[in-house]
């Protein structure tokens, strides 16, 4: 059935409302100064804040590719799996991301504190203490924990649809495990890689709680920083609106490059 | 099986909302308090409830009470509009930008006749001198909290907070204000200084301080300072005592150099839209049984004598929240400052939060990262060109 | 070897992913409030979360606004749906631009953005921030959603059943609901099973579109982290994974065989 053009109109009206407009409204904050003037020193002061972006994308690239060296053994090993082994490992990997992310790191808090319960358990065979938490490494780990499910199931998703027989051909032929993992396995399984890293990618660079709560307020990020010029202690939306812009360009330019990744890979993919 | 789940689902929205609605009566009047967290007596440990007395005995009103981390999240929430309050419970300085923004709302003292407990000294402060604003809560002193096991030397003096023998020990106040406070205080500067070259001292001071600090805190101090997770932390009087009390291994010293010395005030914003309420709720707080029992919770002075007369004798006379006169003569109380300084301090705050040792090294970093995607974007093009 | 290497990884993963649940199931029956020693049994934070009126208020909040966002944009969605289906291809790539829109921005940029535009019309419309912004906040990132999930079921579907409905008589709503609907139905419902979770489980956006008078639960949560140690959090933790977990349970022991099921 094809359905009538104006039954999309309720949906493009409520879109155009409260997704455009508002995006608008940022980009009108951003050239806009206390007075409501135009202005270009909201932007211009970006440049003062380019360490803030390039620590939150370090960071958020460490922890995507961590999930995705974590999560793609994880995936394939599933994926692999008897059937009905399958699908309970599936759902215990999605089962954490039901309970509200705030309370798991919370968890992570109890974990890596100085007296917490990793530092007690490593004392009583005489290592540590270690300081794990309120570092760099710990806003790592809780990016890594939050989002690997985000990872692990695009490319479960992918990688069960995978014929088994292709890397059986592949490995008659003469490749070896490198070889079917880099020719084969990757190759076919890049849409799921692409659509994981991003889905990774994308919160960990925008985040504000896991670096405020693991990071313990002196690692403070892009998020944060947005965060704090709005309801957090530095008021002042302008400048907020505008790091809010640089960050969505940004994103928009990163995405950009994962489609060329993908769509030239697609071609080539044999299914 | 998605449509089981469906079902299951909206049988338990269906009987989710069939519960009855929490006392959400027609006629509910509802008061919205916004303060300070872990700052009003809340039931627990024995406590009395302060919110649900006040909601016994005004039948039909509901209070939603939220809390804030700081003075400054409290402005932005209000100054952002996105949220709207009847009760505020901010400190001096915050006090006196409100008054100046035109933000608060004159009190009617005919719905607040409790204001005769609050002492003579509390009234016609500095940042509402007509008294036409506000109404004290509490007041304080700022000092340092430390652990008696990991700290065995005397505190006395800022300078310890910059002692590289506790590095990884000290936690830090996460506001600008405090921090700066602090810092200007070591320095020997006044903490309302509004000379720039000053404030710039004080920010390298902070930025010096960063790499010892373990983390920057607000009320995440609490299980902090009483697990024994660091060893020195400056905060407020009021919650070294509950601190102290949790984990009696922790003292409180104000240092030699002074300190600042607050007063929070309850206030009404222009916008509330129950001035009245919001009035009695402010004189239900003021009086003198609630107060005291509200106050043997937080541990905060109190500006009343009349409730400090009602104390347990330990904490009436407690020193650390009434301090001998030769330590409140070193005190003073932050005033609002002007736009520029505000900005300046916020903007410097940031700096100390952001940056490291290493901000270089980011930058490098990220432009090596990016030509490293881009090669090998290239690179599979090219390949696949190729192979085409 | 090869399958206790395998064995071995799957099992350092779930560790992983479990060992701060665990932690946080473990100290709800922890006697003192202390988060990192275990001093005693005791189930006093159960009893004192069920009198917490603010958790169980930011609960039924929670509840409320999740159940009516993902039932709105079930049927918005699945109605933009349809009409997107029809759209020639130029306009339909447009659209769907849009759509992506709030899936590919970072929340924060969503829940920013949301709360200038709620701020800024709040004198034109007397609107203050609450249940209504949450609620149209949580709609518009529901929706994307929804028709992600539905536009390839009515892609799948064949045309011609509806037509030979039309042709045997049916009125086009009847052949819709008697034809069209069952067949896009498992779109739908995985759209609202998303939305509703997603919607269940927002805070970023809930966050800055909520004001004062609207919280909800992971907006009470994130107020308590912040504050001193309140082992209800974790009685409150532990209740929502036995919950989530006895509805997966539920689900699947329906799927298995009778005496499958432990």
């Amino acid at each position: 059935m094809k359905g009538k053009r104006s039954m999309a109109l309720p949906y493009v009206v409520w879109s155009i409302a409260f997704v455009v407009i508002p995006l608008l409204l940022v980009v009108y904050f951003a050239f806009t100064d206390k007075n409501g003037a135009f202005t270009f020193d909201n932007l211009s002061k970006i440049v003062h804040y380019l360490p803030i972006f390039a620590k939150s994308i370090n960071l958020a690239l460490i922890a995507t590719i961590i999930s995705f060296l974590i999560g793609y053994p994880l995936a394939y090993c599933i994926a692999r799996s008897r059937t009905h082994v399958q699908r309970n490992l599936i759902l215990l990997v999605m089962l954490p991301m039901w309970m509200n992310f705030l309370l798991r790191t919370y968890g992570w808090m109890t974990l890596l504190e100085n007296e917490g319960i990793i530092n007690k358990l490593l004392g009583m065979i005489g290592l540590g203490p270690f300081e794990m938490i309120n570092t760099q490494g710990a806003v790592v780990l809780g990016m890594v924990y939050n989002y690997l499910p985000f990872m692990v199931l695009p490319l479960y998703s992918i990688l069960v649809k995978i014929d088994r027989s292709v890397i059986e051909a592949a490995q008659d032929l003469g490749a070896n495990r490198f070889q079917v993992l880099c020719k084969v396995l990757f190759p076919l399984s890049m849409p799921g890689i692409v659509s994981g890293v991003t889905m990774v990618f994308v919160p960990s660079v925008s985040t504000f709680i896991i670096s405020r709560m693991l990071g313990g307020g002196g690692n403070m990020l892009i998020g944060d920083l947005i965060e704090t010029q709005f309801l957090g202690g530095s008021y002042n939306p302008y400048l907020g609106s505008a790091l809010s812009l640089v960050l969505m360009v940004v994103m928009l330019l990163i995405m950009t490059v994962m489609n060329a990744f993908d769509e030239d890979d697609m071609e080539g993919m044999l299914v | 099986m998605k449509q089981r789940a469906v079902c299951l689902i909206l049988c338990l929205v269906v009987f989710l909302t069939a519960l009855p609605m929490p006392a959400a009566a027609a006629e509910e009047q509802v008061l919205y308090v916004y303060n300070w967290g872990e700052y009003i007596s809340d039931g627990s440990d024995g406590s009395i409830d302060v919110i649900a007395e006040f909601e016994a005995t005004h039948p039909g009103v509901r209070v939603d009470y939220q809390t804030y981390a700081t003075n400054e999240e409290m402005y932005a929430k209000i100054v952002s509009g996105s949220a709207e309050y009847d009760v505020l419970i901010p400190s001096d300085y915050m006090v006196g930008k409100l008054i100046e923004e035109d933000r608060l709302a004159p009190l009617n003292f005919e719905n607040i006749e409790n204001y005769r407990y609050i002492d003579e000294s509390f009234r016609g402060l500095e940042y509402d001198p007509e008294n036409k604003y506000s109404v004290p809560y509490t007041w304080g002193t700022v000092g340092i909290i430390y652990n008696k096991t990991k700290v065995t030397e005397p505190v006395e003096s800022w300078d310890i907070l910059w002692d590289a023998n506790y590095a990884g020990q000290i936690l830090m106040f996460n506001n600008p204000r405090d921090a700066f406070g602090i810092a200007l205080k070591n320095l020997g500067y006044s903490q309302n200084t509004t000379d720039p070259e000053q404030l710039a001292e004080a920010t390298e001071v902070l930025k010096e301080q960063k790499w010892i600090v373990q983390a920057y805190v607000m009320d995440e101090i609490f299980p902090k300072m009483t697990n024994g997770e660091a060893a020195l932390a400056p905060y407020y009087a009021g919650d070294a005592i509950t601190m102290i009390e949790d984990n009696p291994d922790l003292a409180f010293a104000v240092p030699k150099e002074g300190t600042n010395r607050f007063v929070d005030a309850m206030v009404i914003p222009k916008t509330s839209k129950n001035k009245e309420l919001a009035e009695e709720f402010i004189n239900f707080m003021l009086n003198p049984e609630i107060a005291a029992a509200n106050i043997s919770y937080i541990g905060y002075s109190t500006p009343m004598t009349a409730a400090r007369e009602l104390l347990d004798d330990e904490l009436k006379d407690n020193p650390i929240s009434y301090p001998d006169e030769s330590i409140l003569e070193k005190c003073d109380t932050f005033v609002n400052l002007d736009e520029e300084t505000n900005d300046y301090m916020q903007n410097a705050w940031i700096e100390v939060l952001a940056f490291g040792e290493n901000d270089v090294g980011a930058i490098v970093c990220l432009i090596v990262e990016t030509s490293a995607i881009i090669a090998l974007a290239v690179f599979l093009i090219i390949k696949k060109r190729k192979n085409r | 070897m090869r399958s206790i290497g395998k064995k071995l990884y799957l099992a350092c993963c779930f560790l992983f992913l479990y060992a701060p649940i665990a932690v946080l199931i473990v100290f709800s029956f922890n006697e003192s409030k202390n988060r990192a020693t275990f001093t005693g049994f005791t189930l006093k934070w159960y009893a004192s979360l069920f009198q917490n009126e603010l958790i169980m208020r930011s609960l039924f909040n929670t509840l409320i606004v999740a159940a009516a966002a993902s039932i709105i944009a079930t049927v918005l969605g699945t109605i933009a749906a349809l009409g997107i289906s029809g759209m020639r291809k130029r306009m339909r790539s447009a659209v769907m631009n849009i759509t992506y829109l709030p899936v590919i921005n970072p929340e924060i940029i969503t829940g920013i953005s949301m709360m200038l535009l709620f701020v800024f019309i709040k004198e034109i419309f007397h609107l203050e921030l609450g249940f209504v912004t949450v609620l149209i906040a949580h709609i518009t990132f529901c929706l994307p959603y929804v028709i992600l999930n539905v536009l390839p079921k009515l892609r799948q579907m064949d045309v011609s059943l509806y037509e030979a409905a039309l042709d045997l008589g049916c009125t086009p709503v009847s052949a819709f609901i008697k034809v069209v609907l069952p067949q896009i139905m498992p779109g739908i419902a995985s759209g609202f099973l998303m939305s509703f979770t997603f919607s269940l489980d927002d805070f970023i956006i809930t966050y800055f579109t909520s004001g004062s008078s609207f919280q909800t639960l992971p907006v009470t949560i994130y107020s308590m982290t912040r504050m001193k140690v309140n082992p209800q959090i974790n009685a409150l933790s532990t209740l929502m994974f036995v919950a989530v977990l006895v509805l997966l349970l539920l689900m699947n022991v329906r799927k298995k065989p009778k005496g499958v099921h432990a």
